[in-house]
């Protein structure tokens, strides 16, 4: 117990950091409300500097999964903070400053706005550090419960309100199929911990055929996880919720559920191990052809309606819908003997490319907003976003730092070569190939040529349009944050590719899965377990 | 140290463009270009040209470890004289854009110079992804000179031009990762991206095997080249793309194509190119005559160039299909000499649009009384790329044919046919291509008709827009003669005397037709390849056929 407490230092630090936000964020001194962005980042980057220091969970299923996948956490977590400047409370604050307006704590969101955002971040860490199907639950839904709200108060426009309610009944309904999910893994293996699932399913493939309770509800659970990773079929709220939402918001959702997701469909497939089918290094069928066919679906679906789309959030929402279809390749594929077969390592590294370049591409959106403020049907005053697609027009000329960066994200998020994305999408190919995945694969590179169709439009758009008058309609945000966000992630897609091999092994680390104990052996930790979880409850 | 002197350098410069006053932007890239002439004639002494490995002048530093990556750097003949010619249209394309480009110069040199930097890493690379990724990243820097720089509907012709590379070279992509697999999942072997290791393994695989490889391979390099029926963006980047722009895309980026079926397609797929020759032969025919016929009718000059290069790069590809001494090295240097006389085209239709501001024939002709030295380069060509006697088109054309001609000799039990070569083509392939050499005298000297001879026309109002280009003569000026010259003593010394090129490119074309021998049970004596060192590919052929049959 006091083992598992330890390697949750990183954890404990951001609830701590959460309450200490919470109250700074009341404070009626305007400076120290200012500081709860600050703050916010600090206690991300400490947290990830824990993470690599406390090690790993050797007991749990996946033990070198923490320190790799936290630390991936904190630092897209960073970037994510600076976007989070700045979105709400701004007018006021503005008013304040001039003498216009007294603090009302009554009204304030800022603390509020970033305590939540470090209970997401917390909840999502606590997703890599789960080792029992409730615990998953409870983190999973530790990572949603607060973008719901946030995705409410990110701006004052009435369709982010509609945005909240449709993505917190959409949530509500994938968590209720993923939690019967659960329930039916419980039923059909008798154990809720990672480890005892993993013993119980050896020891039923052993003894003529996997549990079809257990076995179906992996399927809905997987199905249901879905929601979060915004795959097909539970993609349908994602464009509407990330067009709704203030864009930082949008990329948190893009990156924040979406890791928790995948995090979650790991450490299920790892409990039901690669190891069946002809071959002995695949999922079961069952459970193979549903990701098979979301993955495709994900990939084809995302591409296409991404190229449909002219609002640039929305094509962005549909493209990431398409990242969550490649980085599902690489779950079919499972863990390998290197980290050019390793289906796991290729998504735990696509990941990390993944939260950089998207980030950054929301990072420009966000950067950029209507130059005349409107009033909303509240009566408060708004700057639109720059979610036309003419607002990035000769965007290199007329602001070269936001320009280039758009161009060097989209080129990464396309997967071109020489950026951070085209490492990241190499190794699910090779994955992909070494297990004999061509069909998904060819499907894979089919997409990533679609994506081509509409990525160029944001490299073709800032570097070779000249402004317009639709152009001059926006211009930069005042908060500088989102800016260096931007041009942190656009250097991160050149300069970490460096330390590409590096970061690679480091992916590859964190994908060992603990085996099932010998045939022999599987009765007797069985009961023990079960004690164990008892003394948990 | 030489080649990657030869990459780096343009980077560089690029660099010192992009932080330099714009006016020194063109004196930059002038001095990068000639520099890297200088160094090239360097590596080409230095070079030896009887070795057959890619060895040489080579470079290797670990990248990416774990994904088995290396910056490996190495020529063999064939590659280094495809740098040369990249090299020498260098300071042809920089000087050659003094006049035409006004406007964003620093950009302009600056990708000019890197697109110079990434085509030399595609014919340098030994690594398959180093390859890949210059072969990618040409994609930019010729999609923003075409965006930026091009005619009226450039954008178009842009996006195209990329999206069509983009998703070929993808499925490309996934080809070579199943090689490299296909090599780690063998005994003894790891994971790695060099080219020769892999080329080794890649022939042990089952025909079957190596017809999914090959047919993704050239779902890369057909769209490259282009093959008819891929070719539709070719005519539209071509004629919207600055001169230089075109000048390179002609010159070297469709070779890109070419090299890659020469450097991957036939050394990893022996057995399947031998199956598949007749359909990519096939395709090749329907695109010489095909683009030929087009050509005929076009009035837009720049586009009737553009054309031929379709028609011409077919006859590229029907040598390498031959799979014969003869054909391989004619497609080899019909490589060199297209890039010497379609690059020279395209550099005179640029001379006279910078003066005309148009390339309708309808508009514009008989030149020949107005600018007679133009016409005179004009003329002389038009008929290099005709393929006169004498100058550069004929040879390789010709060798190209004869390869196609004896390649019937296949008989799918071993040894040739009396009088063939081991190949699936035959005299019908040759005959209905050489049919397509007629069709290019015919819409070349039609054209040269009406732009050369005939009564002068010039377009309404020239006179009166002609102030824009005051700096030019009616005729050429000093610096444009000074551009052709060395392109034309190029086509006429590789007519009069190809010997030194085809001695230089010997041993590595006999090495990749030696591959094809393997495919055979039982060499026969008599034909002209490499015997010794079939036999280690024959005894691989035989593992991989017992492979097959389980």
């Amino acid at each position: 117990m006091a083992e598992k407490l330890a390697s949750l230092w990183p954890e404990i630090t951001l609830f701590v950091a959460t309450c200490v936000v919470m109250v700074v964020g009341l404070s009626p001194n305007q400076a120290a409300r200012r500081m709860c962005p600050l703050l916010t980042g600090l206690a991300l980057a400490a947290a990830g500097i824990l993470a690599l220091g406390t090690g790993q969970d050797a007991k749990g299923l996946m033990p070198g999964m923490m320190p790799y996948a936290k630390a991936v956490i904190a630092f897209v977590g960073v970037l994510l903070t600076m976007l989070l400047v700045g979105v709400v409370d701004r007018f006021e604050e503005q008013a304040i400053e001039r003498g216009d307006a007294a603090f009302d704590p009554g009204r304030s969101t800022r603390g509020e706005f970033f305590a939540f955002f470090l209970f997401s971040m917390t909840g999502l860490m606590l997703c890599a550090s789960a080792d029992s199907l409730i615990w998953l639950f409870l983190a999973l839904e530790l990572t949603s419960l607060p973008t719901y709200v946030m995705v409410a108060m990110s701006s004052a426009r009435q369709k982010s309100k509609e945005a909240g309610v449709k993505y917190f009944f959409l949530g509500a309904m994938g968590a209720a199929v993923f939690l019967y999910g659960f329930a039916l893994i419980y039923g059909g293996t008798g154990s809720v911990h990672m480890t005892g699932i993993r013993d119980a399913l050896a020891a039923q493939s052993l003894d003529g055929g996997l549990n079809p309770i257990a076995l179906a509800g992996f399927v809905v659970a997987l199905v249901g996880i879905g929601f979060k990773i915004a795959s097909v079929p539970m993609h349908f709220y994602a464009a509407d919720v990330y067009q709704g939402a203030a864009s930082p918001v949008s990329a948190m959702l893009a990156f924040v559920p979406k890791t928790a997701g995948f995090l979650a469909i790991i450490l299920l497939c790892a409990s039901l191990g690669w190891r069946f089918g002809e071959s002995g290094s695949q999922l079961p069928e069952a459970v193979r052809v549903t990701l098979w066919v979301m993955a495709a679906l994900t990939m084809f679906v995302g591409n296409v309606l991404a190229w449909l789309q002219t609002s640039v959030k929305r094509m962005l929402a549909y493209s990431s819908v398409a990242h969550s279809g490649y980085m599902l390749v690489g779950v079919i594929v499972g863990p390998g003997d290197s980290f050019t077969e390793s289906g796991i390592a290729a998504v735990l590294f696509y990941l990390l490319a993944y939260g950089i370049m998207n980030t950054g591409g929301f990072a420009i959106v966000s950067a950029l907003e209507t130059r005349r403020a409107a009033v909303t049907d509240t009566g408060e005053l708004i700057h639109d976003e720059a979610d036309d697609i003419n607002a990035f027009r000769g965007l290199c000329r007329t602001s070269p730092v936001l320009g280039w960066s758009m161009v060097l994200c989209a080129l990464s998020l396309l997967g071109f070569p020489l950026t951070l994305g085209f490492f990241g999408k190499l190794p699910l190919f090779t994955a992909g190939i070494s297990a004999g995945e061509i069909p998904l694969v060819l499907v894979l590179g089919i997409n990533s040529a679609i994506a081509a169709f509409y990525y160029l439009r944001l490299v073709a758009l800032p570097l070779f349009e000249h402004a317009g008058d639709e152009a001059e309609l926006y211009t930069e945000t005042p908060t500088n944050a989102r800016r260096v966000a931007g041009l942190i992630s656009a250097g991160g897609v050149l300069v970490l590719t460096v330390f590409a091999s590096p970061l690679m092994d480091a992916a590859f680390d964190a994908t060992g899965v603990s085996p099932a104990p010998e045939p022999g052996l599987a009765e007797q930790p069985t009961p023990l377990l079960e004690e164990r979880s008892a003394l948990a409850d | 140290m030489l080649i990657v002197l030869l990459m780096v350098l343009p980077l560089i410069c690029a660099g010192l463009i992009v932080f330099n006053p714009r006016a020194q932007a063109k004196y930059i890239a002038t001095g990068a270009s000639l520099v890297s002439v200088v160094i090239a004639a360097a590596a080409l002494l230095q070079f030896d040209f009887g070795q057959t490995a890619m060895d040489q002048l080579a470079v290797s530093l670990p990248w990416v470890p774990a994904l088995g990556l290396e910056l490996s750097l190495g020529v063999d003949s064939v590659s280094l004289l495809l740098i040369a010619l990249t090299v020498l249209l260098g300071p042809i394309c920089v000087i050659g854009s003094f006049t035409a480009v006004k406007e964003d110069v620093k950009t302009y040199y600056a990708w000019l110079l890197i697109l110079q930097s990434a085509m030399i890493g595609v014919f340098a690379a030994r690594d398959l992804v180093l390859f890949y990724i210059c072969f990618e990243f040409t994609l930019i820097p010729m999609y923003v000179l075409i965006s930026l720089y091009g005619s009226s509907n450039r954008k178009k012709a842009a996006t195209k031009f990329f999206l069509y590379t983009f998703t070929g070279s993808v499925v490309a992509l996934a080809g070579f990762v199943y090689v490299v697999w296909y090599h780690a999942s063998l005994p003894g072997s790891s994971w790695t991206f060099d080219m020769v290791a892999l080329g080794e393994s890649a022939r042990l695989m089952s025909p079957g095997q190596q017809g999914w490889v090959l047919l993704a391979l050239l779902a890369g390099f057909a769209v490259k080249v282009p093959l008819f029926p891929v070719h539709t963006w070719l005519p539209l980047a071509h004629t919207e793309a600055p001169t230089a722009g075109s000048v390179i895309l002609a010159g070297v980026l469709l070779k890109l194509g070419t090299y890659g079926i020469y450097k991957f397609a036939l050394p990893y797929a022996p057995e399947a190119v031998v199956e598949y020759a007749p359909l990519i032969g096939a395709l090749s025919v329907i695109g010489i005559v095909y683009a030929g016929l087009i050509c005929w009718v076009q009035t837009d000059v720049k586009k009737l160039v553009a054309y031929s290069s379709v028609s011409h790069l077919g006859f590229c590809v029907l040598g390498l299909v031959a799979i014969n001494s003869v054909g391989v090295a004619g497609s080899v240097l019909y490589m060199i000499s297209h890039g010497f006389s379609t690059g020279a085209l395209f550099l005179m239709i640029g001379m006279m649009y910078e003066r005309y501001h148009t390339r309708s024939m309808r508009e514009v002709g008989g030149l020949g009384s107005k600018m007679p030295i133009w016409s005179s380069f004009m003329v002389f060509f038009v008929m290099a790329s005709v393929g006169l006697p004498g100058l550069n088109g004929f040879v390789s054309e010709i060798m190209c044919l004869m390869g196609t001609f004896q390649a019937y000799g296949w008989t799918g039990e071993g040894g040739a046919a009396p009088g063939g070569t081991l190949g699936t083509l035959g005299p019908w392939f040759a005959f209905f291509a050489g049919t397509g050499m007629i069709v290019a005298a015919m819409y070349l000297l039609i054209m040269t008709g009406k732009m050369v001879w005939g009564t002068y026309r010039e377009p309404d109002g020239h006179h009166a827009s002609s102030d824009g280009h005051d700096e030019l003569p009616t005729d050429l000026s000093r610096r444009e003669i000074g551009l052709l010259i060395p392109l034309a003593a190029g086509c006429l010394l590789f007519g009069l005397y190809p010997k030194p090129l085809l001695s230089a490119i010997e041993a590595p074309v006999n090495e990749t037709v030696a591959f094809f021998e393997g495919v055979v049970p039982e060499p026969q004596p008599g034909i002209e390849t490499v015997a010794n060192e079939s036999g280690s590919v024959g005894a691989g052929d035989a593992d991989a056929s017992g492979e097959g049959a389980d």
